[in-house]
């Protein structure tokens, strides 16, 4: 790639070598072109820019003045107090709980949505009768919005009729209280999670599996590979760019896991699903404690950033082929 | 020893109709044998058989006089070059060449040592750490040789290989191929569309159309002794001219009749009635005519060694004419055409039966 620079620019310089006269009327041209440019892009850009300064841009620096004061249950700002929120907020206990809750939900979330994908588009992708049927079940969960999976979720976990209940009496199991016990809620909250972004991750995985050549497969048998080693060493490779497009888009969609945790735990119980961004809602919307909610909300915007750029520069690396 | 197909036969689903029916071939050891046909014919379906990439539905291959039915491609002990090059696009020239190997857990050693010599083979040992994409067509080609030469084994099969490539690099990569398989004493079969493939590679050819072996032969023989319509058509370029004619009467005659104008005579009598006469374009001559003659000048083709005109006969068939140098004549020009060497005689199953210059059946390997 960077070897092509140079000549590319070469090129250029030798198709821009007209005679005297004419640069200088392309020149005119240009500056005419532009002119208008700068009145179209301001015409097309304007709506965007209004919608963008209204709903982002304004919010976000409001936010970031809203961190450095106290506020009162209005939401005004009070008294500046500098950095002193920020203080507080890392070195609470609760915080760096909701951060760690955060981390195993964002983590387990984004492992399990990927295991279970590729494992479910590497079925579907087999030559097996009927396979299509279950190529449309498995992205069924595309379809089905975050409140319904999260009530009939809260139906399957209910700790007296719930069927994963039910099956552990029937398999004589100890029953869960899948909601109420702390370690438990996580699991739950997860498994609820993995399942309602699985259609999309299957979907994407199977068109990533779908698009390898065949003939890789063929020369690789000819050439000894196991079915294993196969997938390992081609397939695997193959669709690294789609694994790191899914991880990526997995975890920003966890990190905003809200409906999800307002609608199954609240956050409880004990504060162990209270995860970031339902932190600073319950703060912000429920507390009326805005200062601290803004300092989180920051926080949260610069964790994810910092994820974003790790993310980016191993995409960079790896996916490169 | 060797490979020997015997009576092979690939139908999908049981109520099909076959790709391939009835395929028999023995190929010796050490000699390039090249299967040629038009697209649809089922040659590569052929060489995925041997392969062992897909099954065989009926019919046994043999390869050094073991049955290899059901045998899973790795066991076949041979290699396999593709159309598309089937390289892995996220690793080295490197290491897509010690693929195969490495998947085979060879002494790290002895891969070095496999690698660097299959690329010095084909000249590649400077792009040894290049990614497939910052290579070349016929680079690429030439890393899918070496992945082939690399393995070792005495047996490679190739499905198209120069298809991708651009005309002066075919003709190079050709020689090149010929020249791996005679220094290694490769057993390589080459399937390919192009007849010129085909008749400057192989040793020996399989002609397929239409699910059948149409002939197996030198190249020359077939060229020579084409055993039916289509390997008369299919090989030699401009195409060769087909007439219908007769023999007149009742009684077996030595000449044959195309038009009041065109005859061939034979060296041995055939039986009265119709049949088809192919003559090939470089058998037939014409010279201008001022008065009478028996065909129009239709089109003019220079080529500057040698000259291909079209003409139309005063029956109203199109025939193909190639002579020698650079002709100057003109379209629309009134000309007598005629007949001079080897014709060839098909009966009306599209059979070769004679030739001018006579033909003993024992030349001729026909499958109808």
């Amino acid at each position: 790639m960077i070897n092509s620079f140079p000549s590319v620019k070469r090129r250029r310089q030798t198709n821009q070598a007209p005679g005297p006269k004419e640069e200088v009327r392309a020149n005119v041209k240009n500056f005419e072109l532009q002119k208008n440019d700068k009145y179209y892009a301001w015409l097309f850009l304007g709506p965007s820019f209004l919608v963008l300064g209204i709903f982002v841009f304004y919010p976000m620096l409001r936010t970031l003045y809203l961190s450095l004061f106290l506020t009162d249950s209005f939401g005004r700002p009070t008294v500046f107090v500098g950095l002193q929120n920020y203080l507080n907020l890392l070195t609470s206990k609760v915080y760096m709980a909701s951060i760690q809750a955060t981390g195993v939900y964002v983590i387990g979330v984004t492992a399990f949505t990927i295991i279970c994908g590729l494992l479910l588009a590497a079925v579907a992708n087999q030559k097996i009768r009927g396979i299509e049927f279950f190529r449309t079940i498995f992205t069924a969960t595309m379809g089905v919005s975050v409140s319904v999976s999260a009530i009939f979720w809260l139906f399957m976990f209910n700790p007296s009729i719930g069927v994963l209940n039910q099956i552990a009496l029937f398999l004589h199991l100890p029953t869960v209280n899948w909601l109420t016990n702390p370690h438990w809620a996580m699991v739950s909250v997860i498994t609820t999670s993995v399942w309602m972004h699985l259609g999309f991750t299957f979907l994407i995985f199977f068109g990533a599996l779908q698009s390898v050549p065949k003939t890789l497969y063929d020369a690789a048998d000819v050439s000894g590979a196991s079915s294993r080693y196969q997938f390992f060493h081609i397939t695997l490779p193959m669709i690294s760019p789609t694994f790191f497009f899914v991880a990526v888009i997995t975890m920003i969609s966890s990190f905003k896991s809200f409906g999800l945790i307002d609608l199954m735990t609240a956050g409880g119980p004990t504060n162990a699903t209270n995860l970031l961004v339902y932190r600073i809602y319950k703060d912000a919307f429920v507390d009326g404690n805005y200062a601290v909610a803004s300092t989180e909300s920051i926080v949260l915007a610069i964790i994810i950033a910092i994820i974003t750029f790790i993310q980016f520069k191993l995409l960079a690396k790896r996916v490169n082929y | 020893m060797g490979i020997e197909l015997k009576e092979i036969t690939k139908t999908y689903g049981q109520d099909a109709a076959p790709v391939l029916s009835t395929v028999n071939a023995e190929i010796q050891d050490g000699e390039l044998f090249v299967i040629v046909g038009p697209s649809g014919c089922g040659k590569s379906t052929l060489l995925r058989m041997i392969a062992g990439i897909i099954p065989i539905t009926s019919g046994t291959l043999t390869i050094n006089d073991q049955v290899m039915n059901g045998v899973p491609p790795k066991d076949r002990n041979l290699s396999m070059v593709f159309q598309s090059y089937a390289l892995y696009p996220f690793l080295s020239v490197t290491d897509n060449v010690a693929f195969g190997l490495k998947a085979r857990k060879m002494a790290p050693a002895e891969i070095t040592r496999r690698v660097q010599d299959a690329l010095a083979m084909v000249s590649l040992t400077d792009f040894a750490d290049r990614k497939p994409r910052e290579l070349s067509g016929g680079q690429r080609q030439r890393v899918a040789l070496a992945r082939a030469i690399a393995s070792d084994s005495k047996i490679c099969l190739m499905d198209e290989p120069l298809s991708n490539l651009d005309a002066q690099l075919r003709v190079k990569m050709r020689s090149e191929i010929r020249e791996l398989q005679r220094k290694l004493g490769l057993t390589l079969i080459y399937v390919t569309h192009d007849q010129t493939e085909a008749m400057t590679m192989a040793d020996h050819v399989m002609v397929l159309n239409d699910q059948h072996v149409q002939q197996i032969d030198t190249p020359l023989d077939i060229y020579n002794h084409p055993a039916n319509h289509f390997v008369a058509q299919f090989f030699g370029t401009p195409q060769i001219n087909l007439f219908a004619a007769t023999i007149a009467g009742d009684e077996a005659s030595e000449r044959i009749t195309i038009d009041d104008t065109l005859h061939v005579q034979l060296n041995q009598p055939l039986a009265a009635g119709r049949y088809t006469v192919g003559i090939r374009p470089n058998q037939m001559a014409l010279k201008p005519a001022t008065t009478g003659g028996n065909a129009n000048v239709l089109n003019v083709e220079t080529l500057g060694e040698q000259t291909i005109i079209e003409v139309t006969m005063d029956s109203g068939q199109e025939v193909r004419i190639v002579q020698a140098g650079q002709v100057q004549i003109k379209i629309n020009q009134r000309v007598t055409v005629s007949a001079l060497g080897p014709a060839f005689v098909f009966d009306d199953q599209q059979t070769l039966i004679a030739e001018q210059g006579g033909v003993s059946d024992d030349q001729l390997v026909s499958v109808g």
